[in-house]
C-alpha cells in the first residue's frame, strides 16, 4: 500500500485522492475530503459504499487492502466498533485501560466509567452486562485515551431503538465534553441527522453529498432527511404509495 | 399423566362450556432433543453391566480363572488396601504418572506458545508434533528403551511424550483460533506485543489448553499399563502383571479399578480448575 500518513498538525483530517479497491472492484475513491478539527460527521451510505472501508482506512486498520492516496489523520485515534468488542475474561475495567499503562490510567478508567454511567460495575466481567451497558464500556474505552479523533463503525446498530437513543444522547454529551472530531458510519438517515453536524452520502466509494443540515424548523429537517434518502436512492413518498396500491 | 382425569373432572363441577383455552394448556410442545439424564440415569449402564456380571460368574457362567466376581474382586481390594499393600504401589504408579504430566505439560505449553505465536516457530515445529501424533506412544517404547534404559527415566519420557501431544494441539488450537476481531482491537487501542500475548493471546487459549489437559490427565494413567509392564518391581501395573503369573484374575479387577479411579478423580480435579478458571463465561443467570 503506498498511502502516505503524513503527521498532523491539528485534530484535523485530510484526505487526497485515497482510493481503495478488493481485487478488480474499486471500494473507494475520494479526491479531496477535509474534516475541520471538532467537527461531527457521519457517513452514510448503502450497503457496499465504501463507508466502512473509508472509515477503516482512517482508522489505520486496512493494511492488508490495496491502494493509494494520501491521509491525514491525529495521531490519537479512538475506534468503536459495531460489536462492543470487549475481551470476555477481562473484568469491564480492565478492557477500559487496554493499551494504557500505570495506576493513573485506572483512575482514568474509573472515571470514564462513571462518565457513561457505569460506576460500580468495574470489577464485572462483560457477559454480566446487557447490550448497551457493553457499548458503554467500549464507549468508555474510546473516550479514556483523550483521542483527538473518534472513529466509530455503526457503533449503535446493534441495539434496540429506545436504547440507540439514550446512546445518542450519552454520545452527544460526551463528545460536547471531550471535543474530539467524531466520524460515524450509519445506515440510519435518523441517526445521521441527530448527532451528524456534517452528513456525508457515500456512493461506489465516491461522495455523492455533502450536507451541513441545519434544520430550524420540522419542515426543514423533514426535508433534509427526503434529500439524504434520495441521494441513497429511496423514495418514500412513492414507496409508500406504491404499497397504498391494491393489488 | 394425572393432570388430564382431574381437570376434566372440576371442568364438569364448574360447567364452562368452553374447554379449548384449558386444552391448549395441555398440548405438550414435541421434544427434538432427549431430556438431559441426571446422576441416577446416567449409572444405569454400568449397573447392569455389573448385574449381569455378578449374575453370571455366581452361575458359573463366567468362571474365576476368567474373569473373578465383583464381589470377589471389592473383598480383594479392600484387604489389599486394608493390609496396607496397595498404598505403595499407588504412590509409586502416581509419581510416574504425575512427574510425565508435568513434564510433558511444560514441554507441550512451551512447544505451543513458540509455535503459536511466531512464524518461526510454527515452521520449525508444528509439522514435528503433527508426524509425533501420528506414531502411537506404545511404538516408541523400543527406542526409548535403548536410548534411556529400562528405569524409571524411560518410563517418565514416555508418559511426557504422550501427553505432550494433546497440551500442544489444544493450546495451538485456542491460539491460532483467537478471533481476529481482538487482534483488531489490540491495534486500535496501541498494545504491544508483550501486552497483547498477556492479555490477549494467553486468556484466549486458556480454555484450549484446558480441554488438552482434561485429555492428558487421564492419558499418563492409561500409558502406565504398559509401562509398568517393563521391569517394575512396583507400581499398579507390576501388581496386576504378577497377578497373570499367579492367575489371580481378582487383582487383575482392583488394579483396573484403581487405574479407572485415578483418572476419572485426575479428570474431575481438572474439570473444577476449568470451572473456576473460566467462570468470566458465565452470564446474568448464574
Amino acid at each position: 500500500m503506498s498511502t502516505h500518513h503524513a503527521p498532523p498538525a491539528t485534530s484535523a483530517v485530510h484526505l487526497r485522492r485515497l482510493s481503495r479497491s478488493y481485487g478488480e472492484k474499486t471500494a473507494l475513491s475520494v479526491d479531496d475530503l477535509t474534516i475541520a478539527p471538532g467537527e461531527f460527521v457521519c457517513l452514510i451510505g448503502r450497503s457496499g459504499s465504501g463507508k466502512s472501508t473509508l472509515l477503516r482506512a482512517l482508522a489505520g486498520l486496512d493494511n492488508d487492502v490495496t491502494g493509494s492516496g494520501h491521509i491525514e489523520v491525529p495521531e490519537r485515534r479512538s475506534v468503536l466498533f459495531q460489536d462492543s468488542r470487549l475481551l470476555p475474561w477481562a473484568s469491564v475495567v480492565d478492557n477500559v485501560t487496554l493499551g494504557l499503562k500505570g495506576e493513573a490510567s485506572r483512575v482514568a478508567a474509573r472515571d470514564s466509567l462513571a462518565d457513561v454511567g457505569l460506576a460500580g460495575r468495574e470489577s464485572d466481567y462483560p457477559s454480566r452486562l446487557s447490550g448497551g451497558e457493553q457499548q458503554r464500556v467500549a464507549l468508555a474505552r474510546s473516550l479514556v485515551r483523550e483521542p483527538q479523533l473518534l472513529l466509530a463503525d455503526e457503533p449503535f446498530g446493534a441495539l434496540d431503538a429506545l436504547t440507540r437513543l439514550r446512546m445518542h444522547a450519552l454520545l452527544r454529551r460526551l463528545v460536547a465534553e471531550h471535543r474530539p472530531t467524531v466520524v460515524l458510519v450509519t445506515h440510519d438517515v435518523d441517526e445521521a441527522l441527530s448527532l451528524g453536524e456534517r452528513v456525508l452520502v457515500l456512493e461506489d466509494g465516491r461522495v455523492v453529498l455533502d450536507r451541513r443540515p441545519t434544520p430550524r424548523t420540522a419542515q426543514d429537517r423533514l426535508d433534509e432527511r427526503q434529500r439524504l434518502l434520495a441521494a441513497l436512492g429511496v423514495d418514500e413518498r412513492n414507496a409508500d404509495q406504491r404499497l397504498d396500491v391494491p393489488a | 399423566m394425572t393432570t388430564t382425569p382431574i381437570r376434566q373432572q372440576e371442568r364438569s363441577h364448574v360447567g364452562t362450556p368452553t374447554g379449548t383455552t384449558e386444552e391448549r394448556s395441555h398440548v405438550r410442545l414435541a421434544r427434538l432433543a432427549p431430556r438431559q439424564l441426571g446422576p441416577v440415569g446416567l449409572a444405569i449402564g454400568p449397573l447392569a453391566a455389573l448385574v449381569l456380571w455378578q449374575v453370571s460368574s455366581s452361575t458359573g457362567l463366567l468362571p474365576p480363572q476368567q474373569l473373578a466376581s465383583p464381589w470377589t474382586a471389592v473383598t480383594t481390594g479392600r484387604e489389599m488396601f486394608t493390609s496396607g499393600e496397595l498404598l505403595p504401589h499407588l504412590a509409586a504408579s502416581a509419581k510416574r504418572a504425575y512427574l510425565g504430566l508435568a513434564l510433558g505439560t511444560v514441554l507441550g505449553l512451551g512447544l505451543a506458545l513458540a509455535s503459536g505465536l511466531s512464524r518461526a516457530g510454527e515452521a520449525s515445529i508444528d509439522s514435528l508434533v503433527q508426524v509425533k501424533r501420528a506414531i502411537p506412544t506404545l511404538a516408541l517404547i523400543p527406542l526409548a528403551i535403548l536410548w534411556l534404559g529400562i528405569g524409571e527415566t524411560m518410563k517418565v519420557a514416555v508418559i511426557a511424550t504422550s501427553v505432550l501431544v494433546p497440551i500442544y494441539i489444544n493450546t495451538h488450537a485456542g491460539l491460532r483460533g483467537i478471533d481476529h476481531r481482538y487482534v483488531e482491537l489490540a491495534q486500535t487501542t496501541e498494545m504491544g506485543r508483550a501486552e497483547f500475548v498477556r492479555r490477549v493471546a494467553l486468556p484466549g487459549a486458556l480454555p484450549g489448553f484446558l480441554t488438552g489437559l482434561r485429555l492428558a490427565v487421564t492419558m499418563c494413567w492409561t500409558a502406565l499399563v504398559v509401562l509398568e509392564q517393563i521391569n517394575a518391581t512396583e507400581g499398579i501395573g507390576y501388581v496386576m502383571n504378577r497377578a497373570r503369573d499367579f492367575g489371580q484374575t481378582d487383582v487383575i479387577v482392583v488394579g483396573l479399578v484403581v487405574y479407572a479411579a485415578m483418572g476419572l478423580l485426575s479428570d474431575s480435579v481438572v474439570k473444577a480448575v476449568q470451572r473456576r478458571a473460566l467462570s468470566y463465561r458465565k452470564g446474568l443467570g448464574s
